[in-house]
């Protein structure tokens, strides 16, 4: 392996790290190019890895560029940085959203703390949600899924709505309490196997039935609060309504996927015999998820709230394909994932232009947005439908696979999870199209200036091309994954 | 008996400075240089352990030792000296105004660190009581130590802190006593090497004894059900002097029932104290609103971690260590802010008091956050979580998941209140009843920049540069300690 390529792993989470300890000294002025210069030049690491790859040995997962280094030996603890097929597409993903937040902020800071002060805490971000991508040692995993916790926490509470303080506590305790179960499923696999490399402990590791048993338990607990599954989601609507427009971007588009991608990445790949046994119970979960998001969603009355309550649903559509436990099941979930956080970043990126033309994110106040503003209402239209998983576009392929993989899986309990699933995907397309009856359609509520900004347009842009081709070319996100996909189920 | 002199060398140092700062005052009877006398003191204490480093036991009595320089005595005076000096500096703009005097104030700490520095060294059960009473009498009087400017109100709430602090401690060291007397009555043991649980008819007796020791010495770390006195005593001590209760004196307790559980099984009653001291001081840190009482309160919970990982007896020595230098760290830290917010010689105030704070002091700020995080074991600052990981760690390898999952969920309660104080230093001040045309103004004008004097900077940047440094190296901690 060439040896450019450790370093460029490294170059990934140093430079918005560097970044933000460059904004904290640097003056206020230019804080916003900065951030944006470091995000981008974070982009040339994440667009230069792939290029490292090559076909490893089938049933092996094998990093395609990889970092190992002793840090903490006491606690098992190395600083094992690796890229592969399931990782990339998230953190190609989580440098292009940040690149796009901090692009976005330079034109429209959302009111509350210094825009400097909340351009760093993105840096920071992007750095711990990288490092969990990246993190091929256990507790490394950890240690980064901590740090997003309370810049996060910060982003609410600092630059939120009315009720921001209240939200932000509820978010900061709730992960809280998911992330220090994942500290003891972590550290039970670390004790019990005596080392937490992923990539050694990938299939079980050796680890005994029940030890495998209870660190499941406690992933998925860990996990379904970030992601966040049903019950478990209850933080997520008043986070979302409160966040400012780039932290419910942020927070929707790749902090959730934290969850999915540890249940895929930890969950699956170091305990797959605890996550054979809790399958049914997780796939009966999903589909309550996807039933229970939709139903919530064609009650909402607000705009973010409504968008924040569809994330229920899309998670769960990613979770049914995680509990399938097949390749294809697995595939999809990857897939829903990009998608969701392609479509709800562009999603959120628009309820917020709304509601900061129209003051309000009220449904019953908004309406005819076709008319006073027709380019925001096309757009709208584009998302809401992409999100509602019309064919052609990023959203159809992931859950489509999920229903597929659970009808594969056979048995009558699949069938019926199956079944439910897609009745919840049809939901999925009422509360949509009555979304957009109520804000694109009808007499005009509040007006809206139609004039859309360039920085508008620099973020959106490229949502809106991703979200196309993707749908028409998923094997942009999945060319690489079938093989690190086997490799994990095996 | 044959003494190493060379072994004793940090004693000699912690003494030595003691006496320093006594005739200095006596002689130049200036401020500064009885400050300087007592810098240069702790400085050498440091330099000394780490010269002076792991070498064979002295004062033996045969193979009984009663001097035993381990790997945790020596990095446990270099964290006494520190905290003196550290100490030393965050009281620096207090003596300049005259509220305590400096040559008795200087005394007096240098006597507690030299009890401090003994503890840990201390190889028999006489030797270890005999320091950590050294360590805690001069605090009974620094706690109280407090003039008053010719105007100033006067207020006793010194002197009764002091009474409080006098009459648990030392009804705590009579429990210790009683509870070493016990043991040695059924074992014969007075050598912490010798310690052994009894055996027999007198096994019983032992047990006491066992169970009475740690329950004086919990008194000093004050762990619940023992730690009524640290609310009051912390509020009415001077915020250094709190501050050295906080951390140097807990330290000591710790380093106390290192030594027992250690040796004898306590595990039961540790056990116990633990849940009780987490669980309880979290819950109760909660519900305060001065700024003072909330980090008592903290601290109490924190002690609950450290006996969580004393419950394992031998194998959580390391944790329980780790644990506490990452705390009292932190826990400096974060009363070094508190100093620093505070005008010369102030109590801690409500938390009300602190509201915008971290807007008007950017890096002040920042250092709360910092400390705050650490000590809900939470990122930035690494040292915090590494010192959370470790003791869940320890309590998973060892079998004990059900404590474990009491430590984790209790640091979630933890981070309800502590996530509290930092967001008020970034709060919006109140909006006044009347229109302004600049708010801000109004703001600035009602709540001045304070200056933070030099020697409290120079306390707080080299804190917090340890507690960053500390975080990403914890392996250097690990290998200090074994």
């Amino acid at each position: 392996m060439n040896d450019v390529y450790p370093v460029l792993l490294v170059a990934t989470l140093a430079l918005p790290a560097l970044g933000a300890a460059v904004l904290a000294v640097s003056p206020a002025r230019r804080a916003g190019w900065i951030a944006t210069a470091f995000a981008a030049a974070a982009l040339i690491p994440i667009v230069a890895l792939p290029f490292g790859h090559e076909s490893p040995p089938p049933g092996n997962l094998r990093p395609w560029a990889e970092v190992k280094q002793s840090w903490v030996p006491a606690l098992h603890l190395d600083f094992h940085l690796g890229v592969d097929g399931i990782s990339y597409p998230l953190v190609a993903l989580t440098g292009l959203l940040t690149l796009l937040c901090c692009g976005y902020t330079i034109w429209k800071a959302p009111d509350g703390g210094k825009p400097r002060t909340l351009l760093a805490l993105l840096l920071v971000l992007e750095t711990g949600i990288l490092g969990t991508f990246l993190s091929l040692d256990l507790i490394l995993f950890f240690l980064f899924f901590e740090v997003t916790l309370l810049p996060m926490y910060a982003v609410i509470v600092g630059w939120g709505g009315e009720q921001r303080r209240r939200a932000g506590r509820k978010f900061v305790l709730y992960t809280l309490f998911g992330s220090v179960l994942l500290l003891l499923g972590v550290l039970t696999v670390a004790v019990h196997a005596g080392t937490a490399d992923i990539v050694a402990l990938n299939g079980g590791g050796g680890l005994s039935r029940s030890t495998q048993y209870a660190a499941f338990a406690l992933f998925a607990v860990a996990f379904a609060v970030k992601a966040p599954l049903w019950p478990l989601h209850s933080w997520l609507p008043d986070a979302h309504t409160q966040a400012p427009t780039v932290g419910s971007v942020i927070l929707a588009g790749v902090l959730l996927k934290m969850g999915t991608y540890g249940l895929i990445r930890v969950g699956v790949g170091v305990t797959p015999l605890g996550a054979r046994w809790a399958a049914p119970l997780l796939g009966i979960l999903a589909a309550a998820a996807i039933l229970a998001g939709s139903l919530l969603c064609l009650r909402q009355t607000e705009l973010k709230r409504l968008i924040a309550y569809s994330s229920v649903g899309h998670m769960g559509f990613v979770l049914l394909g995680i509990a399938t436990l097949t390749a294809t099941g697995i595939q999809a979930a990857l897939l829903g994932n990009v998608a969701h956080g392609l479509i709800t970043g562009l999603l959120f990126f628009l309820a917020g232009a709304i509601k900061d033309r129209a003051h309000t994110g009220d449904l019953a106040e908004l309406g005819g947005l076709r008319e006073t503003a027709p380019r925001l209402a096309g757009l709208l239209g584009f998302a809401a439908i992409a999100s509602l998983g019309l064919p052609g576009l990023a959203g159809f392929w992931g859950e489509a696979f999920a229903v597929v993989a659970a009808v594969r899986h056979g048995g009558a309990l699949w069938i019926v999870l199956a079944s439910v699933a897609a009745l919840g995907g049809a939901l999925t397309a009422a509360y949509f199209l009555r979304l957009l009856r109520k804000v694109t359609h009808g007499p005009v509520g509040t007006a809206v200036s139609p004039a859309i900004a360039g920085a508008e347009w620099f973020a959106w842009a490229p949502l809106v091309a991703l979200t196309l081709a993707v749908g028409l070319v998923p094997t942009l996100v999945l060319a690489a994954t079938s093989l690190p996909v086997e490799a994990l189920i095996r | 008996m044959t003494l190493d002199h060379v072994t004793l060398l940090p004693l000699y140092a912690a003494a030595g400075a003691a006496v320093l700062v006594l005739l200095a005052d006596l002689i130049v009877a200036r401020r500064a240089a009885t400050v300087g006398a007592l810098l240069f003191g702790g400085l050498a204490t440091a330099v000394c352990a780490i010269v002076a480093g792991v070498r064979r036991p002295t004062f033996c009595a045969g193979a009984e030792c009663s001097w035993v320089p381990t790997p945790l005595a020596v990095t446990m005076a270099v964290v006494f000296a520190a905290l003196t000096v550290g100490v030393l500096a965050l009281s620096v703009p207090a003596l300049r105004i005259g509220a305590a005097p400096p040559g008795e104030f200087c005394f007096l700490l240098a006597a507690s660190m030299t009890g401090g520095v003994v503890i840990g060294y201390a190889g028999d059960l006489i030797t270890l009581i005999v320091g950590l009473e050294t360590l805690t009498l001069p605090l009974y009087v620094l706690v109280g130590l407090r003039r008053f400017a010719p105007g100033e109100r006067p207020s006793t709430a010194g002197a009764s802190a002091s009474i409080t602090f006098f009459l648990i401690s030392i009804v705590s060291t009579a429990i210790a006593l009683l509870g070493a007397a016990l043991n040695y009555a059924a074992t014969g043991a007075i050598h912490l090497e010798h310690l052994v649980a009894g055996i027999g008819p007198l096994g019983p007796v032992a047990q006491t004894g066992a169970a009475l020791l740690v329950i004086g010495f919990a008194f000093k770390v004050a762990a619940v059900p023992m730690h009524a006195w640290a609310p009051p005593t912390y509020e009415g001590a001077p915020l250094p002097v709190a501050a050295y209760l906080s951390t140097a004196s807990k330290l000591g307790g710790v380093l106390a029932l290192i030594a027992i559980v250690s040796k004898l099984d306590a595990a039961p009653v540790v056990a116990a104290l633990a849940v009780l001291t987490m669980t309880t001081g979290n819950l109760v840190a909660l519900r305060q609103q001065r700024m003072v009482r909330l980090l008592a309160w903290s601290s109490i919970a924190q002690a609950g971690y450290i006996l969580a990982a004393l419950a394992l007896g031998a194998a959580g020595v390391r944790s329980a260590a780790v644990y506490a230098v990452f705390f009292v760290v932190l826990e400096f830290l974060a009363f070094g802010v508190v100093v620093a917010l505070r005008p010369p010689a102030g109590d801690g105030g409500d938390l009300l008091a602190y509201r915008g704070a971290g807007r008007r002091h950017p890096w002040l700020g920042a250092a709360m956050v910092l400390a705050l995080a650490g000590l809900a074991g939470l990122p930035p600052g690494l040292a915090g979580m590494f010192a959370k990981v470790t003791v869940v760690d320890a309590l998973i390898a060892e079998g004990w998941g059900w404590l474990a999952g009491f430590v984790a969920l209790n640091a979630v309660i933890g981070l309800a209140y502590y996530a509290r104080v930092a967001t008020t230093l970034y709060v919006t001040p109140p909006k006044p009843g009347i229109q302004l045309v600049d708010p801000d103004l109004l703001e600035a004008a009602t709540h001045p920049r304070v200056r933070v004097t030099r020697p409290v900077a120079a306390a707080l940047i080299i804190a917090a540069g340890t507690a960053v440094a500390v975080g990403f190296a914890p392996q250097l901690l690990f290998d200090a300690l074994s």
